[in-house]
């Protein structure tokens, strides 16, 4: 017997005893029919060749092991950044499960939403009566200040139209005929959760800025010199956008975050539980049409919102989730420029300090070898950072990544001597990336906890930047923007690194010469 | 100590309604007449808790449930390792239930075992206009160069595939035969179909059925020797080990297990099944279909067990022995003996520390019911329990086998009502799923995820009872609870204090 009560043993150790080993061989040798194992050596060792990654890269049609999602999840993201604002999404139930599972694995915090519960009868004769009774229930059991409306795929395969339903909904009585019910169309078989965070805040805005869907005035922008600030989606929403706000009052600039969803995602243990909290406050909302500018900190986040915006007469601008340095010397600039008001002495001592800690620490970074993955933007941020530390990106991969995504990374390797032997891989997922790493080893891999696997399989180290991140925890309450958040990345690269290199030179009287006290 | 120990059961009764009468109110009328069908206080002798169930859920309420492809893919197939399970349809469905299970298995993954993979089709608008069809062909193609190892595929509809009038059953049967009748299951679980998971583990065994146990060659040659104990675990997902730690008792009295369905499951294993001489079957919910099917079909007796908690897994034991010899009887004994020692150190470990703590649960499948037993053999009481998606047969197992008199019962219930209990009721620990979890931590009340163990486990079998215990005294007995007020606030709530 290997269990005991005194010292209680886990799975990870309670199946390694012999009783359950000789049970397990006996399972798979009499009743699994398992392959010879020397096949299963044989094509392991097939799948790590040239060969089989040129077979891999040559598929059309199966994706294996991708890293993105699909847009209900960045329309929930947005939506429980406005405040008091619960995420209606109308269509099949399941769909709605999972969001919510999935927030809750990352941000270890409750993620509320709602579904409109469509089933076959719904398949076939429309969606209508679930908006109806759905808002009229949400409305009265969660009192949300607004209810903002997304859609699965099954809603959208059969083509139920928001607009119309939530008017109808509206005049049965569901919600009031003011209560505001943005809405947006997030098609899960379009583009991925970055799409649907550009989509669902475009409605948002839309629905404040351009008369409430034909119930109001639409309204007329009066400049008021504020500054609008949009993160995009982000696993590291809740200490980024904190961030952002430290940097914006020690600039002394007026600004209005769109969507913060930092403080619902960090909601504190203190006896209650706050479906909402935080958020942009409607009026807020509506306000932000009177910014003298609107800056998005993702590109691909916003390639509808930014353009709307602009039509609206801001000046807009938009960055590639910003790491390190000179991303974020080019951030601030631009705020100031925008602003008139100049760059923080607070700040210009950070970005001191930043280069001080990365002068420190170079010589353990420089030259070495990293392959990235994740959206598009973050990748951006995070090969530029590493161009900026004397290190090679080699691969840069992005599921939801566009061509025009890798020119621009192509753009980003050219303008610098590391980035010479780098690629991007736009549409890949992490099997091609898996063939890339066997292929073309790097010292390093940069990804979400997905990532885990490829570290298993071909034994490089993972940095876990990224989202979802479910297997280490509370990372994403640290920023990664600004100085502040570039030596918060640096920090964990580097931990990693020396990591490793104590890993690699522990071994009593054979690698231990090198196991140094200072590095 | 909470509030259950000093009341009264008629007093509980008396709350219980109470409650359900408050929080009935919050509902527009039409809501609060189909939810009130859901809601009730358990009367003892009662031959079922008097909850309707397997209904639809009401838009917009918050249910906790989730999709008959979720029930498919995510309970019954997913587990089968040396198969791939190709999410049919939009990237989300396999993203979001990729590895979240924890259905662990043995296998070299990604050569010749999948589970912790997530293979999709990434349906793009071409293929909702023009269909899908031919992108699936071209899946299993390439599945089979790239992963030439693999013992068969299964094609788990998303939503779409059933509105778009894609015929994947056609394609099913094209690719087999050119695959010289290798095993592709084509299961219809769109998420649309039926009101909650529950539909798609129906559909999923009938695949099963359908997809390969009718087409098992019944000349081919057998995989191995019957004997008089084979036997077959049924409805163990292997959850953190769960299988692994009932199977090796199992074992141990005497019998063989010749199949695992589905954690750590194989084709093989499936495929044999029919040459059970009793199907032991854990989680009722999810696989009765298909114990139903094989009594039927092949005169195959099936026999429930539960093998949560030291009491009920004694019970089990002999229950399974009954259906063998003496050699099998003694050999549940000689078990149950065995492990008797490790059973009353556990117990006199955590009891003194868990005795009178009372429990709410609302989780799925077999676990609103089965672990009762287990916190009882820990001096615990729980209060209240529900099933996200049972149906009637499973409240009947409730009220008949396990729950107390005055027990509040909730089906299908919906994130406001289960706040405003635990709020009311301040029970000592709340066992449910991840997205109810950070929800009473944030309310200062101790939680365990029942789906998921929490990331611990096993919990099934006499190993996994003493990490039970072992976790419910953590979360409970955490120091942090005494935490969530800053001492400078007010002391805590009167309700509490009048409890004391």
């Amino acid at each position: 017997m290997t269990q005991n009560a005194e010292h209680v043993l886990d799975h990870f150790e309670l199946f390694r005893g012999p009783e359950y080993q000789q049970m397990l061989a006996n399972k798979k040798t009499l009743f699994e029919n398992p392959h010879d194992p020397a096949e299963v050596e044989r094509i392991r060792e097939w799948a790590k060749t040239p060969e089989y990654r040129e077979k891999n890269f040559a598929r059309e049609a199966l994706t294996v092991n991708p890293a993105k999602a699909c847009q209900p999840l960045g329309a929930v993201f947005v939506a429980v950044g406005f405040e008091g604002t619960l995420p209606f999404v109308h269509g099949s139930q399941g769909c709605v499960a999972y969001y919510r599972s999935h927030l809750s694995r990352h941000f270890k915090e409750p993620s509320s939403c709602v579904s409109s519960s469509m089933t076959e009868d719904a398949a076939v004769f429309g969606g209508l009566n679930n908006m109806i009774d759905g808002l009229a229930n949400t409305y009265n059991m969660y009192k949300p200040k607004m209810i903002a409306v997304s859609t699965t795929c099954m809603a959208e395969v059969i083509g139920d139209d928001l607009n119309a339903f939530i008017k109808t909904a509206k005049e049965k009585g569901s919600v009031p005929a003011e209560y505001d019910v943005p809405f947006a169309h997030t098609p899960a078989f379009v583009g991925s959760h970055v799409t649907g965070y550009d989509n669902a805040l475009k409605g948002i805005l839309e629905h404040f800025w351009d008369g409430k869907a034909g119930t109001a005035p639409k309204l007329e922008r009066k400049e008021n010199g504020k500054i609008n600030f949009i993160g995009g989606f982000d696993g590291y929403t809740v200490g980024n956008i904190r961030e952002i706000k430290r940097i914006f009052e020690l600039m002394g600039i007026e600004y209005t975050i769109l969507a913060d969803n930092s403080d619902v995602f960090d909601t504190p243990t203190d006896g209650e539980f706050r479906m909402y909290d935080g958020g942009t406050t409607l009026e807020d909302a509506a306000n932000a049409i009177h910014a003298k500018a609107t800056i998005s900190m993702q590109q691909y986040c916003t390639e509808k919102t930014l353009p709307f915006i602009e039509n609206h007469g801001h000046e807009v601008a938009a960055f590639n989730h910003p790491v390190g340095v000179s991303a974020t010397d080019d951030f601030l600039m631009t705020l100031s420029r925008i602003s008139g008001k100049p760059i923080a002495k607070a700040l210009e001592q950070e970005r001191g300090r930043l280069v001080d800690a990365m002068a420190d620490s170079s010589a353990h970074i420089h030259g070495k070898k990293f392959a990235i993955y994740g959206d598009p933007d973050l990748c951006y941020g995070l090969a530029s950072f590493l161009l900026e530390l004397g290190a090679e990106p080699t691969h840069v991969l992005s599921t939801n990544g566009s061509k025009a995504w890798a020119e621009k990374m192509e753009a980003l390797f050219a303008s610098s001597p590391f980035g010479k032997n780098c690629h991007a891989y736009p549409g890949k997922d992490l099997w091609h990336m898996r063939s890339l790493l066997f292929t073309e080893p790097v010292d390093f891999l940069i990804g979400n906890t997905y990532g885990k696997y490829l570290e298993r399989d071909t034994g490089t180290p993972l940095i876990r930047i990224g989202f979802p991140v479910f297997d280490r925890h509370h990372h994403h309450r640290y920023p990664v923007w600004g100085y502040q958040g570039g030596m918060n990345v640096l920090v964990k690269i580097l931990d990693k690194i020396f990591d490793e290199i104590d890993k690699n030179t522990n071994v009593p009287a054979k690698t231990d010469y090198s196991f140094d006290i200072i590095r | 100590m909470s509030l259950a120990t000093t009341q009264s059961v008629a007093e509980i009764k008396a709350r219980n309604k109470q409650l359900i009468d408050e929080v009935l109110k919050v509902y527009p009328e039409k809501t609060a007449k189909r939810r009130a069908k859901h809601l009730n206080v358990h009367e003892a002798g009662k031959s079922d808790c008097g909850v309707k169930s397997n209904l639809k859920s009401i838009p917009g309420v918050m249910t906790i449930r989730g999709c008959a492809y979720a029930g498919s893919k995510g309970v019954v197939w997913g587990p089968i390792k040396d198969m791939i399970h190709i999410s049919h349809g939009p990237v989300g469905c396999g993203q979001y239930s990729w590895a979240a299970r924890r259905n662990y298995y043995i296998g070299t993954t990604g050569i010749d075992t999948f589970v912790t993979m997530q293979f999709t089709s990434d349906f793009q608008e071409k293929d909702i206009v023009f269909g899908g069809d031919k992108k699936l062909a071209k899946i299993i193609d390439e599945i089979q160069e790239l992963f030439p190892l693999n013992h068969g595929i299964t094609i788990q509809s998303e939503c779409p595939i059933g509105l778009i009038g894609d015929d994947i059953e056609a394609v099913s049967k094209v690719k087999s035969k050119e695959y010289d009748g290798k095993t592709i299951v084509p299961v219809r679980c769109e998420g649309f179909r039926g009101v909650s998971q529950s539909l798609g583990h129906h559909i999923a065994n009938d695949a099963v059925r359908d997809w390969i146990f009718d087409k098992v060659n019944p000349e081919a040659k057998p995989a191995f020797e019957s004997t008089p104990y084979d036997v077959a675990i049924i409805g163990d997902y292997n959850i953190g080990g769960d299988a692994w730690s009932s199977r090796i008792l199992l074992e141990e009295m005497g019998l063989r297990v010749i199949a695992q369905w589905s954690g750590d499951g194989s084709l093989a294993e499936l495929e044999a099944t029919p040459k059970a001489k009793l199907n032991v079957l854990h989680c009722y919910r999810s696989m009765n279909y298909i114990s139903r099917h094989m009594e039927e079909k092949f005169g195959i007796p099936w026999c429930e067990y539960n093998f949560f908690g030291p009491s009920k897994i004694a019970e089990s034991l002999r229950k399974i022995a009954s259906f063998f010899d003496d050699k099998i009887k003694e050999g549940a004994e000689r078990v149950i003996a065995k492990y008797q020692p490790l059973m009353d150190a556990v117990i006199a470990k955590y009891r003194p520390r868990l005795e009178g703590k009372t429990v709410i649960l609302f989780v799925g499948g077999l676990r609103p019911r089965h672990v009762i037993g287990a916190y009882e053999d820990l001096g615990m009481e729980v209060v209240g329990t529900g099933y996200e998606f049972g149906h009637n047969d499973d409240y009947q197992r409730t009220a008949q086998h396990y729950v107390k008199d005055g027990t509040l019962i909730y089906d299908d219930v919906t994130g406001y009502e289960f706040e405003r209990f635990v709020e009311k009721i301040q029970p000592d620990l709340v066992g449910s799923g991840i997205k109810e979890k950070y929800v009473f931590q944030k309310m200062g009340v101790p939680f365990r995820q029942m789906h998921s163990w929490d990331y611990s486990g096993p919990y099934h079998g006499y190993d996994g009872f003493a990490i039970f215990a072992r976790d419910m005294d953590m979360a409970i007995n955490s120091p942090i609870w005494k935490k969530t007020k800053a001492p400078w606030k007010d002391a805590p709530r009167p309700s509490l204090m009048a409890a004391e």
